[in-house]
């Protein structure tokens, strides 16, 4: 997906010279091209991501279209102020791109894990939340985003969501139903949709007909097919990389609950209220915390039970 | 786009103004932050009497001069100077810290016409600069871009990374302004941590340094027309200013870092202030 985001905005930029590049000294082999081609619209900022915040602020107020870029919580967490009393209260045009969404840098250990990032980007004015599934996903939501006005987060993934490729159906803000199902519906948002789809297929083996739906954008959220999904099935299971607390549970549960609409149950798999102290590449950790098909599976059956 | 017409040389009397528009606006908000405003009156009133290209009809225009007041708790100094310089009414300067106005207690854009930047967080502004002026760097626009800071407020690693970059990209469009009171929130900046050899530091990092009395508008103005490119270095004016300023009872002391004038402190205040005034208006009247 990072090869995806780069080779995107290589394009963009060839367009539009008002765009331009910020890293924080990451990118080694990803950026070089981008930096050769377009060394006017290219700063490799150094080490230094609360300036690389202001610079881009400073640059957008100005009329360019700005993309910081670095990983894990080093384009948001790090630099958590400058984004918002700089970039959102001023409504700047500055896209800040993560790569490495939840486990996707696993073996690096917690410093790199990107798994509280929805919940506090969410919760800034102006500000936009967005999650592809897939590379091809990412470049079309790229090409959206673009368009856009404002404060936007990127938050790439090293997984790919597999959803099948489908360009004409991906809209900024707007869930897919990547399969149709009238049981259960299952929502996730970002690469994780891979363990939903898998699990979809395995209900279907046992007779359970799950909707699958991908969100690409936390803020804003599709509420109507949240909605739907509320009513048309007998529950819902968000499945997030990303702590439980303020992230796709915690925006569906909102939604939901200040429209006084409840659908018959709403399980949230995602991560613990606390730190993980081992390592592990992404499918290892997904798999230790039950962000996995089988753990999806014995859920949605449970609950059907229950329910 | 120009230099204000009715002050030019007479800075002295637009600071004059100021100071006392500062020391009604607290007292009338209850507000703190008197002496960090008093504290760079001149500093503002050169620069918007003098030195930046502004238009107050127009404040947006695209080739203004860039002032970003990063120390954004002396925003009461940047109202108060806008207003005198017809950028809004001076009757809106009542509002600040009331109960729905626009004019915060920390500098904000919104609702304020003139005002470029918001800030109240310090260690924000500097690297917003650097990023205006790379912008005109990129754009090659002739417009400059300044920044106050306080003295605490390089206590903040961020102006740093913004102090390393500025002078790896040679801004000479960008002039940092030091408003070296020497006292910050609690105590002297020496106790709190020691800033000196302060101009050492930004000489070290690359940059072109000029020291100045912070209250001396002929040497300030010499000053802010040497700092403007300087071949490939930005500059950082360090002015050696007294917190409290142009107040006898007010200067050098942390206390008017938070209290209010009021009562007879406030009478007095302003009476020593509209003094000031009444011999400057005379003496440019004779």
């Amino acid at each position: 997906m990072r090869d995806a985001f780069i080779e995107q905005l290589t394009y963009l930029a060839e367009k539009d010279p008002k765009i331009i590049l910020l890293t924080g000294d990451l990118g080694y082999g990803v950026l070089t091209n981008f930096a050769e081609r377009f060394p006017d619209q290219y700063i490799n900022v150094g080490v230094a991501e609360q300036n690389m915040s202001g610079l881009a602020c400073g640059l957008a107020l100005e009329g360019y279209k700005v993309y910081t870029y670095s990983i894990a919580n080093f384009t948001t967490l790090r630099c958590l102020e400058q984004i918002r009393n700089d970039i959102c209260y001023h409504n700047a045009n500055v896209t800040l791109v993560s790569v490495g969404a939840g486990f996707s840098y696993g073996q690096l250990g917690v410093s790199h894990f990107a798994t509280e990032d929805l919940a506090i980007l969410r919760a800034l004015p102006n500000m936009s939340v967005i999650a592809p599934s897939d590379p091809w996903e990412a470049q079309i939501l790229i090409n959206q985003m673009d368009k856009i006005e404002g404060p936007k987060y990127l938050r790439i993934d090293k997984g790919d969501g597999g959803s099948p490729v489908s360009p004409d159906d991906v809209i900024l803000g707007e869930g897919r139903v990547i399969m149709d199902g009238s049981d259960i519906t299952l929502i996730s948002i970002g690469a994780i949709l891979s363990e939903s789809l898998k699990a979809a297929k395995l209900l279907l083996d046992n007779g359970i007909n799950a909707r699958v739906i991908s969100l690409n954008s936390l803020k804003p959220i599709d509420k109507d097919i949240i909605f739907k999904a509320a009513k048309e099935t007998a529950g819902i299971i968000c499945i997030e990389e990303h702590v439980k607390i303020g992230g796709l549970t915690g925006a569906v549960a909102e939604i939901l609950t200040t429209e006084s609409i409840f659908p018959g149950f709403l399980k949230s798999i995602s991560l613990p209220d606390e730190y993980p102290t081992i390592v592990g590449d992404q499918d290892f950790l997904r798999n230790y915390y039950g962000l996995c098909a089988e753990n999806i599976v014995n859920n949605a059956k449970s609950l059907l039970k229950k329910y | 786009m120009f230099k204000h017409q009715d002050y030019g040389v007479k800075t002295n009397l637009l600071a004059a103004r100021v100071r006392k528009h500062i020391v009604d606006m607290t007292h009338l908000g209850g507000s703190s932050h008197v002496g960090s405003g008093l504290s760079i009156a001149d500093i503002l009133s050169v620069l918007y009497g003098e030195i930046m290209m502004i238009d107050p009809k127009n404040p947006s225009h695209k080739d203004r001069d860039r002032f970003i007041l990063s120390k954004g708790h002396a925003g009461a100094c940047v109202y108060a100077t806008l207003s005198e310089l017809g950028f809004f009414d001076k009757e809106m300067l009542k509002g600040h810290y009331q109960n729905g106005s626009t004019l915060s207690g920390h500098v904000s854009h919104k609702g304020v016409p003139g005002v470029e930047f918001s800030t109240g967080s310090l260690g924000h502004g500097l690297s917003v600069a650097a990023g205006m002026a790379k912008a005109a760097k990129l754009k090659n626009e002739e417009h400059k871009i300044f920044a106050v800071l306080s003295d605490g407020e390089c206590d903040e690693g961020s102006n740093w990374e913004a102090i390393l970059f500025s002078s790896h990209h040679k801004l000479n469009n960008l002039v940092a302004i030091i408003d070296y009171n020497k006292i910050q929130s609690l105590d002297s900046t020496e106790n709190t941590l020691a800033l000196e050899p302060f101009a050492d530091k930004f000489v070290a990092f690359g940059w072109n340094v000029l020291e100045v009395d912070g209250h001396n508008h002929d040497d300030l103005k010499k000053c802010f027309k040497n700092a403007v490119n300087e071949a490939n270095k930005p500059t950082v004016l360090i002015c050696h200013t007294t917190k409290g300023k142009g107040v006898s009872f007010m200067e050098n002391s942390v206390l008017w870092h938070y209290r209010s004038p009021q009562g007879d402190e406030y009478n007095l205040a302003k009476k020593e202030l509209q003094e000031k005034i009444d011999y400057l208006e005379e003496q440019y009247n004779a």
